[in-house]
């Protein structure tokens, strides 16, 4: 599976016209012919393209990720510097479109059909419809620029010389903008979903039993409704999270946070293939293990899951 | 109303608490004068400007590792001393004498001589730099008769003129002890922290966020450098590098980071200025490639057509915000050296250009056509993308279809410098102090394929070769200046481009920021003498 990934890479940006060296040369504003030739030579480009792909194939057996073109650096040294900028920007930013929309999807759903339902219905869309660069844009003009509470930009403060907890305060502060302005978006897909389900629950028969039990209503929203639909969540939450480790080149670049979108959008710019072909193995890592995550919430969430294969 | 007061003012409270509490550590140095924070686009990949000679090294690079001389406004020849104290050239243009600077040492504390300078001409930009290669093609040996004079010999006559205008761009001088005996002087390590003689020492490079350099407290220059620390952030999105200077989080942006759309909002802003000075040494020029292979363009009466039909004037109004000028020919206003106005020129004649079409044998079709072209505007600014919608209107109007054809950068080389998959292109080429350092290849015939910004569109003059070829070994000033002024005149008559607008970057920053933009290459030059006010 990951071999069809690989020499997809590999083939869709041999099909893209111009090479690396054509990127490079454009950087450095020209060279001459001989120029040309030896940085060809240099970068392996004078072989064919399957050649180069056995080349990646088989060191990447060894583990061994390659060299990137772009940055004259290993490609894994480039990758696990971008990494835990992504995971935690993507991570907050997945955290707060589920927590703040299952949140408001619970109140949405308590009492579907009320006026909060519907107010927050409607927010949550057009927050929804927004581009995020524009989002992004507004929130650093207003709260970075005007009011000067949050910072326009960076992961965090230039050679602070901060430590432990400190330093992570300083990431955190940073990360209020970018992290909003992408967990915003997302909230409505949660808050949808979830009212959805509740609406849903409400019909069920073991709804009008809890009622008929005379439990209070806060505690059937709780305890049988909100639990009930929060299983769909979960799934929707494991392939979010894989969508959105893929990094976000625009908010990336808004907040210029050194993430995997921007690192991505770079390979390809600079026709790296082995660099675009690495930030994907990582990232389909990363997705296997979202997704065991996912499976074992499941079964602490739903005691049905799992327990099929215990013998009665 | 009065709880609204309230828990605003605990969340200004809070809020201002944290921002004290993670920021004021830079605030605090900032305000005395110490840390200047600039905006930075790009990361190159290699960053030694002995290797690669580019502006976007140099933005860098420049204040670490220095060249023999630096473009200056009022010095002679447009130069002033750095690491040389003087330069002449021989009679017989075969060998060039440089007097050093003394008491200079490198980052690491080793002196600085002749060696170093033998060392970097040989072995680093003859060799292996992308227009050293170019201007030291001939040269043979550096003699070093004492560690403070280098004498440079060549093996073919070579113009002095060409190595002088050429000294701030190709002459960064790297330490001999750091490179020698590295099996790949391009690709060695000592390139990502780079040592240099210049004000200031590189520190640290964190990717995709920033660079830091630190003052060199034994740098030369009396007094100099005045910051204590220069940080460029790296800030991809050019909305956000206006943001950032608005809240002061930077103090400067150059090369024109700050787009031309918001200089008019942000030079109202207080405490922020806009200078449009400083780039006059690194010229950009916006130009209409031409693919001759094409039958119609072969025709001089179309090229002349299409010529008129273009509006400089209004090109650049409405493109450039008035921050250009109207190019008269290949060589800019801007090398007055060189420039000579009195070329042919093209003036915007709707009428004159459909009757030019008329003439060359292309009527007007049923459509109201006379042919179709295809147009690939380069994709590196966005003055070029937007020049191809104009000139895709400017061509409509005297009856040529021209389709744009968008290309990302990498495709737009292939297409345009390898394939020549083009009819007309728009390419922004660089003047670099001497026409023949990058200026004469977008017209000479001979160059292979692939090559970027030279001349892919087939184009061949024998006159014009001969001139360009004849000035390359011409050692003699005023000789050599005057083959260059018939070599505009020519150009300007048989248009093998056409040149609409010349362009130098904008730079803004805070008017805490003093000393900018006093040289002609400001932004790529040591900045020793720039300093922040608190």
């Amino acid at each position: 599976m990951l071999l069809i990934v690989i020499a997809g890479t590999f083939f869709l940006l041999e099909a893209a016209p111009g090479d690396a060296v054509d990127a490079y040369l454009l950087s450095i504003g020209g060279g001459d012919p001989a120029l040309v030739q030896s940085l060809r030579e240099s970068y392996g480009l004078d072989q064919s393209v399957f050649a180069r792909l056995w080349l990646y194939v088989t060191a990447l057996f060894r583990l061994d990720l390659g060299w990137s073109v772009v940055f004259g650096r290993p490609i894994l040294d480039v990758i696990l510097e971008r990494l835990p900028n992504t995971l935690w920007l993507m991570g907050s930013a997945v955290a707060l479109s589920f927590g703040l929309g299952s949140a408001l999807g619970i109140v949405s759903g308590a009492r579907p059909g009320s006026a909060t339902d519907r107010a927050l219905s409607i927010g949550s869309l057009a927050l929804y419809a927004v581009p995020s660069f524009w989002l992004g844009l507004v929130f650093s003009v207003v709260f970075a620029v005007q009011l000067r509470w949050f910072p326009t930009s960076g992961i965090e403060t230039i050679a602070s010389g901060k430590e432990g907890f400190a330093r992570a305060l300083d990431i955190a502060w940073h990360l209020v903008l970018p992290v909003a302005a992408l967990g915003f978006i997302y909230l409505a897909l949660f808050l949808r979903m979830m009212r959805a389900g509740m609406a849903e629950a409400w019909r069920q028969d073991f709804a009008l039993a809890a009622r008929a039990k005379g439990l209070r209503r806060h505690r059937i929203v709780v305890r049988h409704i909100a639990r009930n639909a929060l299983l769909p969540l979960v799934t929707m939450l494991g392939l979010q999270a894989a969508t959105m480790l893929g990094g976000s080149v625009v908010i990336e670049s808004v907040f210029a946070i050194p993430g995997f979108g921007r690192l991505a959008q770079e390979a390809v710019a600079g026709r790296d293939a082995p660099l675009l072909t690495g930030i994907i193995v990582v990232s389909a890592v990363l997705v296997i293990l979202v997704n065991l995550a996912v499976d074992i919430a499941y079964g602490l969430l739903d005691p049905r899951v799992g327990a099929a294969e215990v013998p009665t | 109303m009065s709880q609204f007061l309230l828990t605003r003012r605990a969340l200004l409270q809070s809020t201002t608490m944290l921002a004290a509490a993670t920021a004021l550590p830079w605030k605090a140095l900032a305000q005395s004068g110490g840390r200047l924070i600039v905006a930075a686009d790009s990361e190159p990949k290699n960053l030694n400007p002995a290797i690669v000679a580019s502006n976007g090294v140099f933005f860098v690079a420049s204040k670490v590792v220095e060249p023999l001389a630096e473009a200056s406004f009022d010095g002679k020849d447009g130069l002033a001393p750095r690491l040389a104290t003087s330069w002449e050239g021989s009679a017989d243009g075969l060998s060039v004498t440089f007097k050093l600077r003394e008491g200079v040492t490198w980052h690491d504390g080793k002196p600085f001589t002749s060696a170093d300078v033998a060392f970097s001409a040989l072995n680093v930009w003859k060799p292996l730099q992308n227009l050293g290669r170019l201007v030291f093609a001939n040269l043979e040996a550096v003699e070093t008769p004492d560690e403070h004079t280098a004498i440079f010999k060549f093996s073919k006559p070579t113009p002095f003129q060409l190595i002088r205008n050429a000294l701030p761009a190709v002459t960064a001088v790297v330490a001999r002890h750091v490179y020698e005996g590295s099996a790949d002087i391009a690709a060695d390590p000592a390139n990502a922290k780079l040592i240099g003689t210049g004000p200031f020492k590189f520190e640290e490079h964190r990717p995709g966020e920033y660079y830091r350099l630190a003052k060199n407290e034994n740098y030369w220059g009396e007094g100099q450098p005045k910051l204590d620390e220069i940080v460029y952030r790296v800030l991809p999105d050019r909305a956000a590098a206006a943001g950032a200077l608005e809240a002061d989080e930077i103090q400067l942006a150059a090369f024109s980071q700050v787009p031309l759309a918001d200089l008019d909002r942000i030079s109202k802003v207080e405490g922020i200025k806009v200078y449009s000075t400083g780039y006059e040494g690194l010229t950009y020029q916006l130009v209409v490639e031409i693919n001759h292979r094409r039958q119609e363009l072969a025709d001089l009466k179309v090229r002349q057509a299409i010529a008129h039909a273009i509006d400089k004037d209004f090109v650049v109004k409405t493109i450039f915000l008035g921050y250009a000028k109207p190019a008269t020919g290949i060589i800019p206003e801007n090398a007055p050296e060189f420039y000579d106005a009195s070329v042919p020129t093209y003036a915007f004649d709707v009428a004159k250009a459909n009757a030019l079409l008329d003439e060359a044998g292309y009527p007007r079709g049923a459509d109201g056509n006379r042919f179709s072209l295809k147009l690939l505007p380069a994709p590196y600014f966005a003055e070029t993308k937007q020049f191809g919608d104009y000139l895709r209107q400017a061509l409509a109007a005297v009856g040529i279809d021209a389709e744009i054809v968008n290309n990302d950068s990498a495709a737009h080389q292939k297409a345009v410098y390898t394939d020549h998959a083009f009819d007309l292109a728009i390419a922004p080429p660089v003047f670099r102090g001497d026409p023949a350092i990058s200026t004469t290849i977008l017209v000479r015939s001979g160059t292979p394929d692939g090559v970027p910004f030279s001349n892919q569109g087939g184009y061949k003059n024998e006159a014009l070769d001969q001139l360009i070829d004849k000035a390359n070994e011409t050692v003699d000033v005023a000789a050599r200046t005057e083959l260059f002024r018939q070599f505009q005149k020519l150009v300007a008559e048989d248009l093998p481009l056409i040149n609409v607008a010349e362009w130098g970057f904008i730079t803004v920053a805070r008017d805490s920021v003093k000393n900018v933009s006093n040289n002609p290459r400001w932004a790529v030059s040591n900045w020793a003498d720039t300093e922040l006010e608190s």
